[in-house]
C-alpha cells in the first residue's frame, strides 16, 4: 500500500537536503519550524553538526504565529541574527506548517534582502519532499545567485564535483577519495559542491572544463552550468577500479566534444536473466555507478532499484526498477539474488538471501556510519564470492 | 561571527548574569540552534516505555524522519511504523481515510505474523491538527476492527510547545491512557507516574514505602503488558517531575485515584515536606526529627566529602540534567560549591523561589541560553580558560568543553536525600575521570537501548 511502510525507514527530507547542500558554504540557513527540523536535521542528517560550526537555524514557530501569520517577528530574528552573525547570504527554507497556511517566502525573503543587504533566497521546501530535492534546488539557485559571471576556462583539464553532501557520502572519506582520484587522473578539482569547497572556490565552478555529476542532487546545477558557461557534464561516481577508469575517459571526452554523458545510465547492460541477479539500492547516480562497477570490474551485471520516494532521482526507464512503496519493494526483492542496500532493507530479504550492506546515510542516518566503507576507485573483487 | 578583542566569541546576549535575567524565560525568543548533546528522552523513548506497544506516526517527511530514526538507534523499528502524508492529502478529503487504511494495512500485516501487539499508539502531529482532522473518528473504526488491541491517540505537535501543553507532557499522559477505569484496586499499593527511569530501593520515598508494606510501581519498571496494565491498581499515584504532573491529573480524573505530586528537589526543607505529605497521605509514620536529622547529616558528609575532592573548580549545570536546575545549583553554593553558570532557556513554577534567592544571594551567577543562535559558536569550550570545569549534565560538558561531566538527564532519579548522595558521588567520580564528551553525549536517549553503543 502506497505511503505506508512497516518495516523500513524514510529518506530524509528536502529541509535537510537544503541545510546539508549549504552547511559549508558561510550562510545562514534558517527553517521556518516549531522545532523538530532541527534536531532531526543536526542528529540523523549532518554528521559534521559537532565538529564543524554552520549556522543552520529553526525559526521556532509557535501556534500563534500560525494562527496570526506572524512574518514580522521571522524577518526581525532573521535580520538580527544576520547583524550579529554575518552570513555570506541567508537561505529561507520552510517545514510543512508554514506552507499549509500559504506564508510567502518569496515576499519574506525580499523583506530581510532590504533590510540586511545580503542576498537572500528561498528554498520552496515543504518537508514533504525527499532530501535530494531540497539539495538540489539550493544548490541551482546558489549558483544562480553567485555564480554567473563568464570566466575564462582553465588550460590544464579541470573538472568540478557536483552533488556531494553527507547524506549520500557519508563522511568516511569517499569525497575525498573520488577528488584524489580525478586529481590521479590529471585533472585540477576547481570545486567540490558541497563537501570541502570554499565559497570562492565554489563560485568560480565556470573555470572547469567539464563537470562531473555524482548524484541526483547535483544534476540541475549541472544543467544550468552547461547553459551558463557551456560546460559538459559526465553523470557518475568513479566506483570501482574499471568503472572509475572508464569514467575518467568520459570526462575526457566530454571535454573533447562538449557534450554531456549520462556515463552511469547507459555504460551498463540489463542482467539477461532479470530475477536472480544482483540488485542495488541507493540514490540512482550511486547505484548505477555501482552497477556500471560490477559489470566492469567482476562481469557481474546488476539491476538497479529506485525508490520513488526519492521524487528527483536520474535512472533508466527502461532498465531500472522503481519502487512504488514497501508492499512492492517486498515483492521486487522476491526475484532478486543478493541485494546491496542499506542495512534497513535486509528486513524485506528472506534469511537465506545473500545481502552486501550499503550503509546510505539519508535512509539510516547514524545508524551504520561505522560500516560504511569507501568503494571510490577501490578494487571491489572482495564482493565476487557473494555475488557469484 | 564577530570576536571579541581578546579572541573570544562575542556571545554577549546568549548570557546574562541572574541579577540581570528575568524570570521564568531569561531570553527573547529568536532563531533557535540545536545543541548537540541527545542524551534527553523524545516522545519515542518515552512511548516504548509501554512493554509491547507499536508507534504508528502519521505525518510528513520531515517530522517522520526523527521519530523513526529515534526507533532505528534504539533498534526497536519492529515496534514502529508510519504513514507517509503528502501535499495532495491534506487537499482531496481523504485524509482520515488514508490514515486509517495505513494503520489498517499495518496492523494487518503483523497479524498475519501473529505479532499483532496488545497497543497501538496512532501519532498525529501540528498540521493534522491544525486541519482539523475528525481523529476520533480514526481510532473508532480501528477499534471496531481489531478489538483485542487498545489504540491510543498520540501528538507531535511541537508548534503548539509554548502555548500549552508540550508534547512531552501530552506523551507521559497518553502513554498510561490504556490503563482500564474498571481496574481494581490494591490497597497498600502506589503507582509512581511520568518518570522515564524507576527509583532504587535506596530512594527515599520508596524506602518509606516498602518499609510500610507497600508495592511499588512504576511503568519503567514493566516487563510486559499485564504489568502495565496492573499500574492502575494502585490506591495512589504519585508524580514527581513536571512534565509527568499533568499524566497525574489526567489519571486522578479519568480513574478516580488519589494523585500527590511530590516534586523533585534539592531543598532539604521540600524533601522534608515531600515525605510528611506522602506520610500524613498513607496514614503511616512519618520519619521522626532525628531521622530526617541523620538524612541531612548523611547528605551533608557526602557533599562535604565532594567539596574536598572538587574544591573551587568552576562547575556548570544544564537544564537537561535536572528539572531542578536553580534549586540543585542553589544547594552546592550553599554547600561551599562553585557554581558559575547554569545553561536553561526557561524555568518552571517550581523554580520560582530558588530563582530569586539566587538573584538576591548570587547576582553573579551567570544564566546560558542553549538555544540562541550565538550558541552555536560558544561550544566545545571555545570561550573556556584553562581552567578545569566539572559540568553536570551533558550540554552543560558541550558547552563548556569539558570531558568532567555528570552524565545525567532528568535528574536520573536522583531524588530526595538519597539522591543528593548518589549526586555527591558521580560528582567525585566524574570529576576525577575525564570521559570522551563528543562520543558519549551524541548518543540519543541516555539509558536507552542505542546501535550506536
Amino acid at each position: 500500500m502506497k505511503q505506508t511502510t512497516r518495516t523500513l525507514s524514510i529518506y530524509s527530507s528536502d529541509t535537510a537536503g537544503t541545510a546539508s547542500m549549504l552547511y559549508e558554504l558561510g550562510g545562514m540557513t534558517v527553517i521556518h519550524d516549531a522545532s523538530g527540523c532541527n534536531s532531526t536535521y543536526s542528529t540523523h542528517d549532518e554528521p559534521r553538526w559537532y565538529q564543524m560550526d554552520s549556522m543552520i537555524y529553526i525559526s521556532g514557530l509557535t501556534e500563534t504565529d500560525v494562527i496570526l501569520g506572524n512574518d514580522e517577528r521571522l524577518i526581525e530574528d532573521v535580520c538580527k541574527a544576520a547583524k550579529e552573525l554575518s552570513p555570506r547570504f541567508i537561505t529561507l527554507a520552510a517545514s510543512p506548517m508554514p506552507v499549509m497556511t500559504g506564508t510567502d517566502l518569496d515576499a519574506i525573503a525580499d523583506e530581510i534582502r532590504a533590510r540586511t543587504l545580503l542576498p537572500v533566497f528561498p528554498i520552496h521546501t515543504n518537508g514533504m519532499n525527499s532530501y535530494l530535492k531540497g539539495a538540489s534546488d539550493s544548490l541551482l539557485a546558489f549558483l544562480q545567485y553567485f555564480c554567473k559571471e563568464n570566466v575564462e576556462k582553465t588550460v590544464r583539464p579541470s573538472v568540478n564535483i557536483i552533488g556531494a553532501t553527507p547524506l549520500d557520502f557519508s563522511i568516511n572519506g569517499t569525497v575525498e577519495s573520488i577528488r584524489k582520484f580525478l586529481m590521479e587522473e590529471g585533472f585540477d578539482v576547481i570545486s567540490c559542491m558541497s563537501m570541502g569547497s570554499s565559497f570562492e572556490e565554489i563560485i568560480s565552478a565556470g573555470k572547469a572544463q567539464v563537470n562531473l555529476v555524482i548524484s541526483s542532487c547535483g544534476l540541475a546545477a549541472a544543467k544550468y552550468l552547461f547553459r551558463q558557461f557551456h560546460t559538459p557534464f559526465v553523470t557518475g561516481v568513479p566506483l570501482g577500479k574499471r568503472y572509475a577508469g572508464h569514467l575518467a575517459q568520459e570526462l575526457r571526452k566530454a571535454i573533447k566534444n562538449g557534450e554531456n554523458s549520462f556515463s552511469c545510465l547507459y555504460d551498463r547492460s540489463i542482467p539477461q536473466e532479470r530475477e536472480n541477479a544482483p540488485a542495488v539500492i541507493h540514490e540512482s547516480i550511486f547505484a548505477s555507478s555501482l552497477a556500471c562497477a560490477l559489470e566492469k570490474d567482476l562481469s557481474i551485471p546488476a539491476n538497479v532499484i529506485v525508490p520513488e520516494e526519492l521524487q528527483i532521482s536520474l535512472y533508466r526507464k527502461d532498465a531500472d526498477i522503481v519502487a512504488e512503496c514497501e508492499d512492492s519493494l517486498r515483492e521486487i526483492l522476491t526475484h532478486t539474488g543478493t541485494l546491496i542496500a542499506d542495512p534497513f532493507y535486509q528486513a524485506l530479504i528472506s534469511e537465506n538471501q545473500s545481502f552486501i550492506p550499503l550503509p546510505h546515510e539519508a535512509f539510516s542516518g547514524r545508524c551504520f556510519r561505522r560500516a560504511n566503507k569507501v568503494l571510490a576507485a577501490r578494487d571491489l573483487s572482495q564482493w565476487r564470492d557473494i555475488l557469484c | 561571527m564577530l570576536k571579541k578583542i581578546n579572541g573570544r566569541m562575542d556571545i554577549s546576549g546568549a548570557e546574562i548574569s541572574i541579577k540581570e535575567a528575568r524570570y521564568p524565560a531569561p531570553f527573547e525568543p529568536a532563531l533557535e540552534y540545536n545543541m548537540p548533546a541527545r542524551g534527553h528522552w523524545n516522545i519515542v523513548h518515552t512511548a516504548m516505555l509501554v512493554p509491547g506497544l507499536h508507534q504508528i506516526y502519521a505525518c510528513a517527511r520531515g517530522c517522520l524522519r526523527g521519530v523513526i530514526l529515534t526507533a532505528g538507534e534504539m533498534m526497536e523499528m519492529e515496534r514502529m511504523s508510519f504513514v507517509t502524508l503528502e501535499e495532495n492529502d491534506y487537499f482531496n478529503g481523504r485524509i482520515e481515510d488514508e490514515i486509517t487504511e495505513g494503520v489498517t494495512h499495518i496492523l494487518e500485516q503483523l497479524e498475519e505474523k501473529k505479532k499483532l501487539p496488545p497497543a497501538v499508539m496512532v501519532v498525529l502531529s501540528c498540521i493534522q491538527l491544525f486541519a482539523g482532522i475528525d481523529f476520533p473518528d480514526i481510532l473508532e473504526k480501528l477499534r471496531q476492527r481489531f478489538p483485542e488491541v487498545d489504540f491510543i491517540d498520540g501528538y507531535m505537535h511541537p508548534t503548539m510547545r509554548k502555548s500549552g501543553l508540550t508534547p512531552d507532557q501530552v506523551m507521559r499522559r497518553q502513554i498510561y491512557d490504556a490503563l482500564k477505569e474498571n481496574t481494581s484496586i490494591e490497597e497498600k499499593s502506589v503507582t509512581f507516574i511520568g518518570n522515564d527511569h524507576a527509583f532504587p530501593d535506596s530512594a527515599d520515598q520508596v524506602k518509606m514505602l516498602k518499609e510500610n508494606g507497600y508495592t511499588v510501581r512504576d511503568l519503567a519498571l514493566c516487563k510486559n503488558y499485564g504489568e502495565y496494565l496492573d499500574l492502575a491498581r494502585s490506591s495512589l499515584f504519585i508524580t514527581n517531575i513536571p512534565p509527568g504532573r499533568h499524566a497525574g491529573e489526567a489519571l486522578q480524573k479519568r480513574l478516580g485515584r488519589k494523585v500527590l505530586h511530590l516534586p523533585v528537589s534539592y531543598s532539604y526543607k521540600e524533601i522534608r515536606h515531600n515525605l510528611l505529605l506522602l506520610a500524613e497521605e498513607l496514614k503511616i509514620v512519618s520519619p521522626a526529627e532525628e531521622e530526617f536529622r541523620k538524612m541531612e547529616e548523611k547528605a551533608d558528609l557526602a557533599l562535604q566529602k565532594a567539596k574536598e575532592i572538587i574544591g573551587n573548580t568552576a562547575i556548570s549545570i544544564d537544564h537537561t540534567a535536572t528539572f531542578r536546575p536553580l534549586g540543585m545549583a542553589r544547594l552546592l553554593l550553599e554547600k561551599g560549591f562553585h557554581v558559575t553558570k547554569i545553561h536553561a532557556d526557561a524555568f518552571t513554577g517550581e523554580e520560582k523561589e530558588d530563582f530569586f534567592f539566587l538573584k538576591e544571594n548570587h547576582p553573579s551567577l551567570m544564566i546560558a541560553s542553549t538555544v540562541n543562535a550565538k550558541m552555536r559558536f560558544a561550544g566545545k569550550g571555545v570561550n573556556k580558560g584553562e581552567e578545569k570545569i566539572l559540568a553536570i549534565g551533558q550540554g552543560a560538558a558541550y558547552f563548556a568543553g569539558t570531558p568532567y561531566f555528570v552524565n545525567i538527564i532528568a535528574d536520573a532519579s536522583l531524588f530526595g536525600f538519597d539522591g543528593i548522595i548518589r549526586l555527591a558521588e558521580k560528582m567525585v567520580e566524574s570529576f576525577k575521570i575525564p570521559q570522551n564528551t563528543e562520543q558519549i553525549i551524541q548518543i540519543k536517549g541516555l539509558g536507552c537501548g542505542s546501535c550506536l553503543l
